[in-house]
């Protein structure tokens, strides 16, 4: 024990660790796939995404999705899902959503019937 | 808890734009003009791929390695609520690596090859978790100061252009604000205790003083040219203003609890408005950075303990029909 690297941290010391040694290299999913998180602050909103976790199945995710994105405010609930069950829309396509703002008669706003019943009355009015 | 980019004066790839469709190059830096954010499946130059990846592996292998220097005292730590708090402190921040391996994944680095690039050696992180927290005031220190420099560069960083990157420091830097008061708290108990507790905090902060100035990287004059990074909005500031943003917030609160830095060129120029100081080592840092520093071989060899030992149990666990799929933001 006279090699022993001595650490500040005794656990560290305990370990017993060679300095030089090598390990071999991580292999492909050794850190596992990938789960989407959906985080509900309270019951009644929506759940929304939060960002992922590796984990190698979904009751894990759960945990590490708890651990990762509940560490502070509060939670109710939370969403785990394979990032391999996403589809999404390709962002070269973001012009497909560009003509939303154009359909004007979409929009209850642009409905203005007031001055039309005013006219209306007005024109009753001069009648009788 | 980062500290800047350390980008390798002598490495010439990826200097160059050079090849890039001018088209598309154009479009790329409009939307970025504009203030969008970029997205994983967007056209983005090589270098800005690859300046990204760099800069956020880097942060994630920190984040990582910076819970050891403070890990190191839980077992010690005086008092319960204390312990608690380092305990939650040191769980933050492996996890802020979770989330920054994450963002770096989206531009195409596997996590695994981002912590072989670790152990080997061949990915750096930052630099002052190459020092030891010898007693419990350093870890004091660094909760307050070396984290309060992490939050100065991880909100510039957050107003840039990678979205991915930027929805992770903005989760982090909510996470941290209680680092630094934790910290803040640590080191006001010692500077307000004992002739002793004074001693101690005052000699960890002697100790701390040159990591902390070199923290945010190597001077403007001596860094690399970053003009094209600043202009896509991967690096935010440069080292020299954020060190200048820094000082101007911590010196003061520093000298308010008596406490002395070991820099007698140390003092804010009223006519400029900028710090003047002493410029640190910078030889120290480079020698440290490139593995020569007092604690780079435990640091490394605790991460390759860890990774090794827990192969098997990942190993166990691994569905069988397992299947990486890219995380889409």
């Amino acid at each position: 024990m006279e090699n022993m690297h001595k650490s500040l941290d005794p656990r560290i010391t305990r370990a017993n660790l060679d300095l030089e040694e090598q390990i071999d290299p991580l292999n492909e999913l050794d850190q596992f796939q990938t789960y989407e998180v959906f985080h509900q602050k309270k019951r009644g909103q929506q759940h929304v995404h939060v960002g992922i976790v590796h984990a190698p199945n979904a009751d894990m995710a759960l945990l590490y999705a708890k651990e990762q994105y509940a560490r502070r405010g509060v939670t109710s609930n939370l969403w785990v899902v394979p990032s391999s069950c996403v589809t999404a829309t390709e962002y070269f396509d973001e012009d497909i959503f560009a003509t939303t703002a154009e359909k004007i008669y979409r929009d209850p706003a642009t409905y203005k019937v007031m001055d039309r019943i005013q006219a209306f009355k007005e024109r009753q009015a001069q009648k009788s | 808890m980062y500290g800047n980019a350390y980008i390798d004066p002598n490495d010439q790839r990826g200097k160059t734009i050079e090849g890039e469709d001018p088209v598309l190059l154009a479009e790329f830096e409009a939307r970025i003009l504009a203030g969008e954010k970029i997205e994983p499946q967007d056209w983005m130059p090589q270098l800005y791929r690859k300046q990204l990846i760099r800069m956020i592996e880097q942060h994630a292998h920190s984040e990582i390695i910076g819970a050891l220097p403070e890990g190191t005292w839980i077992t010690r730590a005086p008092g319960f609520r204390r312990k608690l708090a380092l305990m939650a402190k040191v769980q933050d921040e492996v996890g802020h690596a979770q989330l920054l391996y994450s963002a770096a994944e989206t531009l195409g680095k596997s996590r695994e090859a981002m912590i072989n690039d670790l152990i080997t050696g061949k990915s750096k992180y930052s630099n002052v978790f190459n020092y030891p927290a010898i007693t419990w005031a350093d870890s004091a220190i660094i909760a307050w100061l070396i984290d309060a420099g992490a939050i100065v560069n991880q909100l510039a960083n957050s107003k840039g252009s990678y979205g991915p990157y930027c929805r992770a420091l903005e989760r982090i830097c909510y996470e941290e604000s209680f680092h630094l008061k934790y910290g803040h708290d640590n080191v006001v108990h010692l500077a307000t205790g004992t002739p002793k507790q004074r001693e101690m905090v005052q000699d960890a902060l002697t100790r701390w003083w040159p990591a902390i100035m070199h923290f945010f990287g190597p001077p403007d004059t001596i860094s690399v040219h970053t003009e094209v990074l600043m202009k896509w909005k991967v690096k935010m500031m440069s080292n020299d203003d954020m060190r200048q943003q820094y000082l101007d917030m911590y010196v003061p609160k520093i000298w308010d609890l008596g406490l002395v830095l070991p820099d007698p060129n140390l003092h804010k120029n009223e006519e400029t408005g900028k710090w003047e100081y002493t410029e640190p080592d910078w030889e120290e840092f480079k020698r440290v950075i490139n593995g020569d520093g007092p604690c780079n071989a435990e640091r490394l060899a605790v991460r390759r303990m860890a990774e090794e030992k827990g192969r098997w149990v990942r190993r166990a666990i691994l569905g069988e029909k397992a299947n990486y799929t890219v995380p889409f933001a």
